[in-house]
């Protein structure tokens, strides 16, 4: 599900390094005129190193996002209320591992295998979305995980599906297809809750309140301090800055949430109708990079699961092993 | 780890301390797989994406749960992503070198001239 803000600027990081820069001139002209002209680029074509280095690190990024994003939802399984929502959830956190794979594909294409790209995540070295560090404590949480929380993705792959990498387009285009199925039974699990007992309604609205802040953080950074450069831009990598798809979800969202009579905790939350942007308290992005870097409530745990499910499958994946196949990138 | 988690499945596993290496080797991720999807009888192959496994047998069985869970599906092929042979992407000019192919088109044969031609004639 998860193109989010999961794309984590390190603070300070150079967005375009020096040695980076120098590309053939002429190679590079007519890189950025395919993509100016609307043209996809495949993986045996020409691309700058920085192209390649960004994509890497935002395709492996929301792959880890949905390999880790099964695992607050998948808390839930064994305790659906009912058969339908227990298989709707089945199917939804099966289908958010599927996701995690076509995109591991194809950030492979660009010549990082899987193997690195789930050591990085296991070592902390690679981030995945910060949403996923917060505990689904009752099922209300995951109603609003299932629709908000793929709303806000929904938002980022639709805009994300627009670039210029072809194979990432391809999986995203699958992605989205299966994202409206999650989208909508996530919002039935909602107006059920919404319009239900006083006790249901008052269960949404303690878990609105706990996840609004890590929703608010979801696109990442606000325009004004994140460094996403120009060229990311430029070459369709970065699709819309963080602000303005911020503001793309609460035009489309925060008026079905109020509209329920349910209200969110952030007295400065209106639309303005003169500059037609959404205005809101700032969240707090300490806690944000805190969270980040290890210190939420979840992240040794998300963590750990993941390193217990590698050592205890090593065994079926080495019984199948053939020694001499030597490995290979995806085509396409 | 110091904190119960919320869920009991986890809590069963015992996990191990936090700062604890886990690492995967190289290839213990198997080979990579080109998956083709058939969505009707009499339909083409079409290639929808890839899969990891270790063998052909199961990369077919990885198919079915990836590609074929929902859209409608009669069949799956698997080819080994290495026994692709493609054309480079850089001489993708040599399709487009000949300018003049009416000779190939059916638009580039025309009769009727011919045969009215031949009728006022007579
Ligand atoms: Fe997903
Ligand atoms: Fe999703």
């Amino acid at each position: 599900m998860y193109g989010g803000g999961y794309i984590f600027d390190e603070p300070n990081r150079k967005q375009l390094r020096e040695e980076e820069q120098h590309d053939e001139p002429e190679k590079l002209a007519a890189f950025e005129e395919r993509i100016a002209k609307g043209e996809k680029i495949e993986p045996g074509d020409w691309m700058p190193a920085e192209y390649r280095r960004q994509l890497i690190r935002l395709i492996e990024q929301h792959a880890h996002s949905e390999i880790i994003g099964a695992l607050p939802e998948g808390t839930w399984i064994t305790r659906a209320p009912g058969f339908k929502r227990k298989l709707a959830l089945i199917a939804k956190v099966q289908d958010e591992i599927g996701h995690g794979q076509l995109l591991y594909n194809a950030a492979e294409t660009l010549g990082k295998s899987r193997e690195a790209m789930i050591n990085d995540l296991l070592s902390g070295k690679s981030k995945y979305s910060n949403v996923f560090n917060y505990p689904a404590e009752t099922w209300a949480d995951v109603a609003v995980i299932g629709f908000l929380i793929d709303a806000a993705a929904i938002v980022n792959q639709v805009a994300n599906a627009k670039g210029s990498y072809g194979p990432y387009c391809r999986a995203l285009e699958r992605i989205c297809y299966e994202e409206s199925f999650h989208l909508k039974q996530g919002h039935d699990v909602f107006i059920e809750l919404a319009t239900g007992t006083p006790a249901q309604r008052e269960m949404l609205q303690d878990a609105l309140n706990r996840w609004w802040q890590p929703i608010m953080h979801f696109f990442g950074p606000p325009d004004k301090v994140s460094s996403h450069s120009e060229k990311l831009m430029q070459w369709k990598v970065k699709m819309a800055s963080n602000d303005d798809m911020r503001n793309q979800f609460l035009d489309t969202y925060v008026p079905k949430i109020w509209d329920l009579g349910l209200t969110l905790p952030d007295p400065a939350l209106r639309k303005n109708e003169a500059t037609g942007r959404w205005e809101y308290t700032d969240p707090d992005w300490d806690e944000f990079f805190r969270v980040i870097n290890g210190g939420g409530p979840c992240n040794a745990e998300r963590l750990q699961v993941r390193k217990w499910a590698e050592e205890h499958g090593r065994w079926v994946r080495k019984a199948l092993m053939r020694p001499a196949e030597r490995k290979t990138f995806p085509v396409a | 780890m110091s904190n119960e988690s919320l869920d009991p499945r986890v809590n069963r596993l015992k996990l191990g301390e936090a700062g604890e290496i886990v690492k995967v080797e190289e290839g213990e991720n198997w080979n990579i797989y080109e998956v083709f999807h058939q969505e009707k009888r009499g339909a083409h192959h079409e290639h929808v994406g890839c899969v990891h496994a270790p063998d052909p047998q199961l990369a077919l069985v990885f198919a079915k749960e990836q590609f074929g869970r929902r859209k409608k599906c009669v069949n799956l092929w698997v080819v080994k992503s290495s026994d692709i042979l493609a054309f480079d992407v850089e001489d993708e000019d040599m399709f487009a070198n000949n300018l003049e192919k009416t000779y190939r088109d059916a638009s580039g044969f025309k009769v009727m001239e011919k045969i009215n031609k031949f009728k006022q004639s007579k």
